[in-house]
């Protein structure tokens, strides 16, 4: 399951954030924040789809630059929100 | 006295951070009117060197125009130096409604309502129209000042990927559920010069019953066959809801902005707009030199044309030459070099050889997309025009870019 949550955001992260043209190669522990592949105004993006797609809220103390850096923190995250 | 040796080592430290990753921005000073020959004491305390600016927003040449001047100087003996007051209290005089009835009519719109600066409008626009209920969708390329705005506005907001419309299609439909759809855009982007496609984005908003807001800060005085702005290029004057501007750029280059639009949406920034209610009014002569540069962008196409001839000249001459440009029919040009120290360095280059022109690098443009962002002007000659393309030639050539495209400046430079 916990796979399978990473390959769901990954795949999302992928089709929303990178242009085919982009030649980029985006893993688990890829950072998308820090590198500039997702900036922090359209991080909102990931954020609206987190809570639709995984039925859970994220406060906007919790859902921080730090905290969406890699898909591993991204599900680190909605894992302890789906307690 | 609280400002300790410590918290001045700690502000210190923040300073020398920015300088050690790059971006510390220097001064530069113009001791000349703004014009496309300025004079400009750079760096700090080194001797004034004339050079020719191209990296002014002054589009239409404005900025010292004559009539224009004359202009502020009639506001400055009828109306006074300034109105110290908000709109509201007792800071509106026969000017501010004049130039807002004259905007109104220029930009097709059906109510207008000045700022202290476009900035400032942006800032008050949402949070006066929206609320938790409804969603704002935004390119992801907006001007900053639309993004202060809307973080500042109660309203959802969601992005999508600079001007795809298939990614605003999939976005509106996701949020179908929300009150007040609005959909946000520059209608030129500052940074690539390109135009936002309108056409579609209104027809787009029109099938799912969004409204669009367009920043047209790049655009109002010569986009469009009469210069009214992108939604005139793309002949959607009517179906655009919310448009602001400014008049420091193309419409003169001093100061202020507006909001003009839909009637009722106009009448909410007038009540709750806080920048509105609570920041000075524009001074009378600024007022009253806008209303002169309405006057002059109304009676001609003159300026409008002649800068669309420059940017064409300059676009196929710096294409040419050999370097990277982002495609565009617009006077933002920007010199595509990928390498921030590169974009850096050629732009030092450049000002030895008397063009004054700016790098641009990460955060205010994507990582690894750094450039050199070249402004024309309808006061460029052609004269200036191939001077600058023959400043490129010789720079590009010292650094060897010349020819190479994307793939090839990374490899020889890297992002």
């Amino acid at each position: 399951m916990a796979d399978e949550m990473k390959e769901m955001v990954l795949e999302y992260v992928i089709d929303e954030y990178v242009d085919e043209d982009d030649d980029l190669d985006v893993t688990f522990d890829t950072p998308l924040i820090s590198s500039g592949i997702v900036d922090s105004f359209s991080m909102v993006s990931l954020k609206v789809f987190l809570e639709k797609k995984f039925k859970i809220s994220l406060p906007d103390s919790e859902a921080t630059p730090e905290a969406f850096d890699t898909v591993d923190r991204i599900c680190s995250l909605v894992r302890k929100h789906q307690g | 006295m609280a400002y300790t040796e410590k918290a001045r080592e700690l502000f210190q430290k923040d300073i020398q951070t920015i300088k050690d990753k790059g971006i510390y921005k220097e001064k530069r000073f113009i001791c000349s009117p703004q014009d496309a020959e300025i004079e400009v004491e750079y760096p700090e305390g080194a001797a004034r060197e004339k050079v020719l600016n191209f990296c002014a927003n002054n589009y239409l040449g404005l900025s010292s125009h004559p009539d224009v001047v004359q202009a502020a100087h009639d506001g400055l003996d009828q109306r006074g130096y300034g109105m110290s007051s908000v709109r509201f209290i007792c800071g509106t005089q026969d000017i501010h409604r004049e130039l807002q009835d004259r905007v109104s009519d220029f930009l097709g719109m059906e109510d207008t309502l000045l700022f202290p600066s476009c900035m400032d409008a942006n800032s008050g626009v949402f949070e006066s129209i929206l609320e938790q209920e409804d969603v704002i969708i935004a390119d992801r390329l907006i001007h900053a000042s639309l993004v202060d705005g809307i973080r500042l506005c109660s309203a959802q907001y969601d992005t999508f990927k600079h001007m795809d419309m298939k990614h605003l299609k999939k976005k509106l439909e996701l949020h179908q559920d929300k009150r007040h759809v609005l959909v946000v855009t520059d209608g030129v982007f500052s940074m690539d010069g390109d135009l936002a496609p309108l056409d579609e984005m209104c027809a787009l908003c029109d099938q799912y019953g969004a409204m669009i807001l367009v920043d047209d800060s790049h655009a109002s005085g010569f986009i469009g066959k009469t210069g009214r702005g992108t939604h005139e290029h793309f002949n959607v004057i009517d179906k655009v809801d919310l448009i602001t501007t400014t008049f420091g750029k193309g419409l003169g280059g001093a100061s202020g902005g507006c909001v003009s639009g839909r009637k009722e949406l106009v009448e909410l920034c007038r009540q709750k707009a806080r920048p509105y209610l609570f920041s000075n009014s524009m001074a009378p002569p600024i007022v009253n030199a806008s209303i002169k540069v309405i006057d002059l962008v109304t009676s001609s196409t003159e300026l409008r044309d002649k800068l669309e001839w420059n940017a064409g000249y300059f676009r196929k001459g710096i294409e040419e030459a050999g370097l990277a440009v982002r495609p565009g029919n617009t006077p933002i040009v920007p010199v595509m070099l990928y390498n921030a120290k590169l974009a850096n360095d050629m732009a030092r280059d450049m000002y030895a050889e008397g063009i004054y022109v700016i790098g641009f690098f990460f955060p205010v443009v994507p990582a690894g997309a750094a450039r050199i962002r070249v402004q024309l002007s309808a006061a460029h000659t052609k004269e200036h025009i191939d001077k600058a393309v023959a400043a490129f030639k010789k720079i590009g050539e010292k650094y060897g870019i010349l020819g190479l495209d994307k793939k090839g400046i990374i490899e020889k430079y890297g992002m």
